[in-house]
């Protein structure tokens, strides 16, 4: 790494205020499509304007675990640092998209299909248990101590998790078949265009506030490590003075 | 000679549980409990009870299963015994899998007394015991694999009793689905095909065992 | 519009929750990054000079 750090004091650079400022002219692009460019829907109404915000939030949620997951292989293959911060950082922010997705989609279920939520829907409780996993993940990342030892237990429980989530799906696919879930609302061609556009102008701004995040995240990660490292010298320091006082 | 290893460390596992009693005096008695509270929490509305049986075994199950997993992590975490394990050059796939065998007999003998418990207690009437035991040896087998791995990965930790049930309960989900849904058919209470689920409990249980003995190693010497 | 209530909470929940993850990251880089040293944070880029 050549690359000296500028004298600022934050965690931006010139790639992240394009992402950010990309990251909110899209915001506006979408709410106005959203609002009032893409037609109402024949049944669902206007409650389909949920779909711009529910949508992108479940695909990033996955985008970010699959993160995790290669992030958590990387680690246990090669003990990359690198990949260790990205699988924790993308697990953060996997796990807001996945509360937001969980979040919009009841309150979108309650006109919609006359609940909040419903113990038959496969991807519902699917999601719901990833959440949950993503929680049991990051306490374990958040417990402290060894730091080679939290990257190995983070990353076995990426793996388990990855490995576990079609097993899960299977089950509440089983489980329930009278799936309320709208079965591929993309790819069946009941949309209108300008839905379907302002559906891929979300994909758009959700994937740039991800690699916004992701890349703040995984600073703020690096930037605490060396913080403990300069701490770790400094008390090395002191104590190699106190023998040399003697 | 691996197999010699893991009912080595089975073995040793069973022996300290038999010497001290654990698993009699305190997860026996507490899966009962369970078992009598949803009772409590539900008896006064009979079919509800009735139609909730299978559920409410596994539920059960899930509990005690922690309480299990714990008592068979603590017995590697003092004295720092796991290093000794490794010491002795056992693999630790079979450190692994001993344990995990330990751990799925004692919750096996544990889901005996608590079918009895659910034919007293709840009224249950079994229609294919066949489907019943094999729903307990595949289930268990998963749940006891998956709880030796989250057991060894939270040995090192000091909130692990805390966190072990946050990692350990999601993990498990699909076996709760699929073990209750197969009850349900074996106990009659709903109409289901309880044989096809048991693919999907073995299927979580092979992935369980595969990565346990694959990771299991890595923990012990990292963590 | 139908549903407004309901878009405004999905909407606006999610927004809100959006930006105030956003601030707390910015936050926590401007306090993490005034204690350690220019040198030490390697994993930047140089691009802003």
């Amino acid at each position: 790494m050549t690359a000296i750090a500028p004298a600022s004091n934050h965690t931006g650079s010139r790639t992240t205020r394009l992402l950010g400022a990309a990251v909110l002219l899209g915001l506006v692009a979408l709410i106005l499509l959203g609002f009032f460019g893409a037609p109402e829907d024949d049944e669902q109404r206007d409650a389909v304007r949920m779909i711009f915000i529910h949508v992108p939030s479940a695909i990033f949620t996955y985008v970010a675990f699959v993160t995790t997951a290669i992030g958590s292989v990387m680690w246990l293959l090669r003990r990359s640092i690198w990949w260790d911060t990205v699988a924790g950082a993308a697990a953060e922010i996997g796990l807001l998209f996945c509360g937001l997705t969980l979040f919009t989609g009841s309150v979108w279920g309650r006109p919609t299909w006359n609940t909040y939520w419903d113990w038959g829907d496969v991807r519902l409780v699917t999601t719901l248990i990833l959440f949950l996993m993503m929680i049991g993940y990051l306490s374990v990342r958040s417990l402290g101590g060894d730091e080679g030892a939290t990257a190995t237990r983070a990353a076995v429980i990426g793996v388990l998790a990855a490995a576990i989530l079609p097993i899960v799906n299977r089950s509440v696919e089983w489980w329930e078949n009278n799936t309320l879930h709208q079965k591929s609302t993309l790819t069946d061609g009941d949309l209108e265009n300008l839905t379907l556009f302002t559906l891929f102008v979300g994909f758009a701004v959700w994937g740039l506030f991800f690699a916004w995040s992701l890349i703040h995240r995984f600073r703020i990660t690096w930037l605490e490590r060396e913080l403990r490292a300069i701490d770790l010298d400094r008390a090395l320091d002191e104590r190699r003075a106190e023998r040399d006082d003697v | 000679m691996m197999l010699a290893d893991v009912l080595l460390v089975a073995a040793k596992d069973l022996r300290i549980e038999w010497r001290s009693r654990v698993t009699v005096s305190q997860v026996l008695p507490f899966a009962l409990l369970v078992l009598v509270l949803f009772g409590f929490a539900l008896d006064a509305n009979r079919p509800v009870l009735d139609a909730a049986t299978g559920g409410l075994f596994w539920v059960a199950v899930m509990f005690v299963s922690i309480v299990a997993v714990q008592r068979s992590t603590s017995i590697e975490t003092t004295d720092g015994a796991r290093r000794a394990l490794l010491l002795a050059g056992v693999e630790p796939a079979a450190v692994f899998l001993g344990k995990a065998a330990a751990v799925a007999l004692q919750l096996l003998a544990v889901e005996v007394v608590m079918v009895g418990g659910v034919i007293v207690l709840y009224d249950a009437s079994i229609e294919s015991i066949g489907l019943l035991v094999a729903t307990c040896l595949v289930a268990t087998v998963g749940i006891a694999a998956a709880g030796t791995l989250l057991g060894a990965l939270v040995a090192g930790v000091r909130a692990r009793e805390t966190v072990l049930p946050i990692l350990l309960l999601p993990v498990l989900a699909p076996v709760l689905i699929g073990a209750t849904r197969a009850f349900d058919d074996a106990l009659g209470t709903v109409a289901v095909d309880g044989w096809a689920w048991l693919g999907l409990l073995a299927g979580f249980g092979a992935i369980n065992i595969v990565l346990g003995a694959l990771a299991y190693g890595v923990l012990l010497e990292e963590t | 519009m139908t549903h407004l209530g309901y878009l405004l909470v999905g909407w606006g929940t999610t927004l809100a929750a959006g930006a105030a993850y956003a601030i707390s990251l910015i936050r926590r880089g401007r306090r993490l990054s005034a204690r350690v040293p220019a040198d030490r944070r390697r994993w930047m880029t140089a691009d802003d000079e």
